[in-house]
């Protein structure tokens, strides 16, 4: 249940993103029935919560580390899934009227269910690693939902703002809850729970704390992280109403309810909760009266209302827990359905200004009405469920909790902030719904479709009906999550909406006719005023936001790119060699590494000899490589010989064969390659002319490289010096036949043993080859390797020059015997490649070996007799190959599971063929039977598609002429 | 033996990181194919040195690393100089592609 509780909406987010555009109003029926079914989800499992049982899920992922996947519902928890799918539901029903048919609407649908899923992940997190992955979730959704309207530059700051602010706090919060982890030794919230003592008292935990609190306190938009929700509130008002008013600016506070019993309860919580929390009820709420827009108004509202609850968190009383737990739930009725209507008026009139608006009350009595049942329940009048949870509040700010000043201003600071409160809820309802009609308004206003009312007919109903009769609305809710929270510690407490005449009451009284007389006394002034409270207007925190974002993410980062990094490749190559040079060389150093006594024993003098001229090869090579490149390729070559000779010298013969057919696929290849790089002038290598700073230059590369061969030198020499230790291929070589059936070990590795890895591999040379053969379809030679190579020139003009030849003669006599022979190549290499194929599995050769030597069939037959030839006579279809390779080796993996197996299980079994007598027939064949076809289709695909860039040149060189003719002309 | 190749390993590492530092892309190619023999080299003597040694078990027969040679070295080395020749391929087609953009074969794309 809980598992398809948390899937549904991520499923039908992925689902409404295929929605077409234009069939706006199915997206919004199909999210409107995920959310329906979520809703009834939560609705069913309220009997199992309501009994005090708590519903778990577990998935093991990674029980080592305590990694499971699970999720928890207990009452508490229910009851934030219940305003989530709910309030979720009905602004799903309010968005289908709000949103215009020109936006892409099913993107929008598609995010907020992946919102919902997110913050229903939060909620019935059950591992806290888990809660954090969620709430960085929520972070990036809705990131993306602020910034729906991405054309609009308000929209994409406001967006990228949320998401700096709070995901930095999700970071913090993060590395706080892992330290949780690390103080409880798990990561299970149940486990977390039960030890708050050990966290209380454990060393970390003021660290611990302020980096939880860092998290909450950014995403509950509490002071001084409370600038980006008003910025936020360029999303569109279906966002803000779910958003920033019931669910993701809720987050925090779920949070710190949440480890309230485990955190709570000390001073630094009450110095800095209560601290946080009260400057951010009187300040929000001094700000919200002075804010022209609808929604900023509501905004600043909304994090005074958060502000209200935190300080009742930071008070540290189960009763102050409850009333928290309270003014939550109220907060979100009337806050989302204010929110609506702030949409309504919105849309109906095209501008949220308040001194623009007013007496709308006339062209929408009941959106007026509703908004104002609503705003009274904001402002706490009595009968209404935002009076309730607020003398509760009153209730526990009387109380003395502690001692100290913080605790003694907190009653007169909460009887000013909901003065404020009932004075910007007046204007709100006054400024818009009455006064003189309103003119020259963008649109004329109206009553909005009867629908796009009903969420907020019902939310509001809900605040009514609260406010009159809690008892029986929300009384056992409520105690419900009440119970799951403070467990034995719940205390008695009364949803009586008369206490009887007592201090709550009168501050209740003091802050409604305060409210009224402070609104009489401001209301000229803000009827035309500027935006923003008088003195603080200059004090933005967005101002220092950006400020510091521009000097961390451009002035700094600037910085340390021009001081610490380059754009150029060699010196980035220096530092890495050296890099890797060092942490080579001083664990080495530090561990007292003594290179083995070098001995001349047993020095076979051929094998010297041979190195000898490997060792002349490799320093010819490098010295050549600048000015002829050609030997540097021949010198190459050679080196590569040494070293396949090297292997089979030491009984290495696959790799031997394997090594000798790459050296000559690889010549062939850069030859083909040399044909496009420029030809370079002997320049004069004169010593005297070099600069001194390029001979150090030299000089410290010399060094680094010497050093490096110095170094791998002592280290291979010291290491094979040594007696083998058992390693883990006396088990291969023990079980390669009577397990994988061959007697080749290192083949049965590859495709029984090891074959997943081997698997991945060919899928990287296919990756590789397709790259190649993208990057040359549209390749441009450089501007002087256009024309025909010498060569061939000299050739064409021999040709023209003889009148009894036709052009072209030359170059196909050229070499005119060896490409006969190479032409009858072709079968005796086909014949090769499948005796190295078969044998594979018991003797040396295998996949790899047979399809480079099959491609170096093909090869032979495009230089013996030219692109066309061949293509006009073979079926040449590399892609093919290469796809039906991987398809082949990856059904032979799968084959396996339908014998029940793991994927990739070989069988082996010999069978007996007429002529060519007895096989081996592992399915291991098949596989390699995969990998030959994809290595053949691979290099015959780069091969030929660096050759076919000499056909093609022709066409790009007319185009050139073309070009330089239009020009003259 | 075992000197003669550590000495080559040697020889092959310092002249393909010497190349690895030099300006032009060609020279970086030729230093990568030669830093990689020797870096194959290198994976395969940690199997230590044998000669004579029988690479493939008898038909049924078990083998052991005192009678027969290490495979797992062999089979690493194996696939590498595959990779490593699809990466040559690679670095190749972006060299020419990057000198047919820029004009030049310097590694930064301009002089």
């Amino acid at each position: 249940m809980l598992l398809i509780l948390t899937l549904a909406p991520f499923a039908g987010s992925l689902a409404a993103i295929v929605f077409p555009s234009d069939k706006s109003t199915a997206a919004a029926w199909f999210s409107g029935v995920v959310a329906l079914l979520c809703l009834l989800l939560v609705a069913g499992l309220y009997p199992f919560v309501a009994s005090g049982g708590v519903l778990r899920y577990e998935l093991r992922w990674l029980p080592e580390l305590g990694l499971n996947i699970t999720l928890r519902m207990d009452g508490f928890a229910w009851m934030f899934a219940g305003v989530i799918t709910a309030i979720g539901l009905l602004v799903v029903v309010y968005a289908r009227y709000y949103m215009s048919a020109s936006d892409p609407v099913p993107r929008f649908f598609s995010l907020f269910l992946a919102f919902m899923g997110a913050m229903l992940g939060i909620v019935l997190s059950g591992n806290i690693i888990q809660l954090a992955i969620f709430w960085e979730l929520t972070s990036i959704v809705s990131f993306l939902l602020i910034g729906y309207w991405h054309h609009n530059a308000h929209a994409r700051d406001g967006a990228r703002m949320a998401l700096t602010v709070t995901g930095t706090g999700g970071l913090c919060m993060f590395v706080g809850l892992m330290l949780i982890g690390h103080i409880v030794g798990s990561y299970d919230l149940d486990a977390v729970l039960s030890s708050g003592n050990v966290i209380r008292e454990h060393p970390l935990y003021t660290t611990v704390l302020i980096l939880i609190l860092l998290g909450a306190l950014t995403k509950s938009a509490q002071f001084p992280f409370h600038f980006w929700l008003p910025h936020a509130m360029s999303a569109p008002t279906p966002v803000s109403a779910y958003l920033h008013s019931a669910t993701l600016v809720k987050a925090g506070v779920f949070l710190l309810i949440r480890l309230w019993p485990v955190m709570a309860g000390t001073d630094a919580w009450f110095w800095i909760v209560g601290c946080a929390g009260l400057t951010t009820l009187l300040l929000g709420a001094y700000f919200a009266i002075f804010q022209q827009d609808l929604k900023g108004l509501l905004a600043y509202s909304t994090i005074s209302h958060l502000g209200l609850i935190t300080v009742l968190l930071s008070l540290g009383s189960p009763l102050a827990a409850v009333a928290a737990i309270f003014h939550t739930l109220n907060h979100a009725t009337f806050k989302a359905s204010l929110f609506m209507a702030a949409g309504i008026i919105d849309h109906e009139t095209g501008t949220r200004d308040m001194r623009r608006l007013s007496g709308l009350f006339r062209h929408m009595p009941i959106t007026a009405t509703l908004a104002m049942v609503a705003s009274a329940a904001m402002a706490g009048v009595p009968l209404l469920n935002g009076f309730l949870s607020k003398e509760m509040f009153f209730a526990e700010a009387i109380e003395t909790h502690k001692y100290n000043i913080l605790d003694t201003i907190t009653p007169y600071v909460a009887t000013l902030a909901s003065m404020f409160a009932v004075t910007y809820s007046l204007r709100f309802i006054h400024s818009v719904f009455f006064g003189p009609p309103p003119h020259d308004l963008p649109k004329i206003p109206h009553e909005p479709p009867h629908w796009m009312r009903a969420p907020i007919e019902f939310l509001v109903l809900a605040c009514l009906v609260v406010g009159v009769i809690p008892t029986l609305t929300i009384g056992p809710f409520l105690h419900t999550a009440v119970q799951s929270v403070l467990g034995d510690a719940t205390p008695v407490y009364s949803l009586a909406v008369w206490h009887g005449w007592n201090l709550p009451l009168a501050m209740s009284l003091v802050a409604l006719i305060g409210g009224v007389i402070l609104f009489l006394l401001m209301k000229t002034y803000l009827a035309t005023s500027v935006e923003g409270p008088p003195f603080f207007r200059r004090l933005e925190g967005q101002r220092i936001f950006e400020r510091v974002l521009v000097t961390l993410s451009w002035k700094w980062a600037r910085w340390l790119e021009r001081t610490a990094s380059s754009r150029r490749l060699q010196p980035q190559m220096r530092i890495l060699v050296f890099i890797a040079f060092a942490a080579g060389a001083i664990p080495l150093f530090l561990q007292g590494f003594k290179p083995a006594a070098i001995a001349l024993r047993s020095v076979d003098p051929a094998f010297a000899l041979l190195w000898f001229i490997g060792m002349i090869c490799a320093v010819g090579a490098a010295y050549q490589a600048k000015f002829h490149r050609l030997a540097a390729l021949v010198l190459l070559g050679g080196a590569g010989l040494v070293t396949c000779i090297t292997f089979v010298w030491l009984s290495a013969p696959d790799l031997a064969v394997t090594q000798l057919l790459v050296e000559i696929v690889t010549t062939v290849l850069i030859l083909l390659g040399l044909r496009w790089l420029p030809k370079r002038i002997e320049d004069s290598n004169d010593p005297e002319l070099m600069d001194f700073s390029v001979r150090m230059r030299r000089l410290r590369d010399l060094a680094l490289a010497l050093a490096c061969g110095v170094g791998m030198m002592l280290v291979s020499y010291t290491v094979m010096t040594r007696n083998v230790p058992d390693t883990i291929s006396s088990y291969f070589l023990e079980r390669a036949y009577s397990e994988g059936g061959g007697t080749n070990v290192v083949n049965v590795i590859l495709v029984d043993f090891r074959g997943f890895d081997t698997f991945g591999e060919i899928a990287v040379l296919c990756i590789v080859a397709l790259t190649v053969f993208s990057l040359l379809l549209r390749f441009r030679p450089a501007a002087e390797s256009l024309e025909k190579p010498e060569q061939q020139r000299i050739q064409n003009a021999f040709d023209d020059d003889h009148p009894d030849r036709k052009k072209g003669d030359s170059i196909a006599e050229y070499l005119l015997v060896p490409s006969v022979i190479m032409r009858w190549m072709f079968p005796v290499i086909g014949m090769l490649t499948a005796f190295l194929f078969f044998r594979g599995h018991d003797l040396p050769g295998g996949g790899f070996a047979a399809g480079i030597a099959m491609s170096i069939a093909f090869i032979l037959q495009y230089m013996a007799g030219g692109t066309r030839w061949v293509e006009e006579r073979l079926r040449i279809h590399p892609l093919r190959w290469m796809s039906i390779g991987l398809l082949v080796a990856m059904a032979t993996g799968l084959g396996s599971f339908f014998f029940g197996y793991p994927f990739l299980t070989s069988h082996a079994q010999y069978a007996s063929l007429p002529i060519l007598g007895k096989i081996p027939l592992a399915t291991a064949i098949l596989f390699d039977l995969g990998v030959f076809s994809l290595v053949l289709g691979a290099t015959v695909l780069i091969l030929i598609a660096l050759a076919h860039q000499s056909v093609r040149s022709p066409r790009a060189q007319i185009k050139a002429a073309r070009a330089a003719a239009k020009e003259t002309v | 033996m075992e000197l003669v190749l550590s000495a080559g390993i040697g020889v092959l590492t310092a002249s393909g990181v010497w190349l690895l530092f030099r300006p032009r892309t060609y020279q970086v190619i030729i230093g990568l194919s030669l830093l990689s023999y020797a870096v194959n080299l290198f994976i395969f003597g940690m199997g230590r040195l044998r000669v004579n040694a029988p690479p493939v078990l008898e038909p049924g027969g078990v083998g052991g690393l005192l009678t027969h040679t290490d495979p797992i070295p062999q089979a690493l080395v194996l696939t590498a100089i595959v990779i490593g020749f699809a990466m040559t391929a690679l670095f190749l087609v972006v060299l020419l592609a990057s000198r047919g953009f820029t004009g030049t074969d310097h590694v930064d794309g301009r002089e």
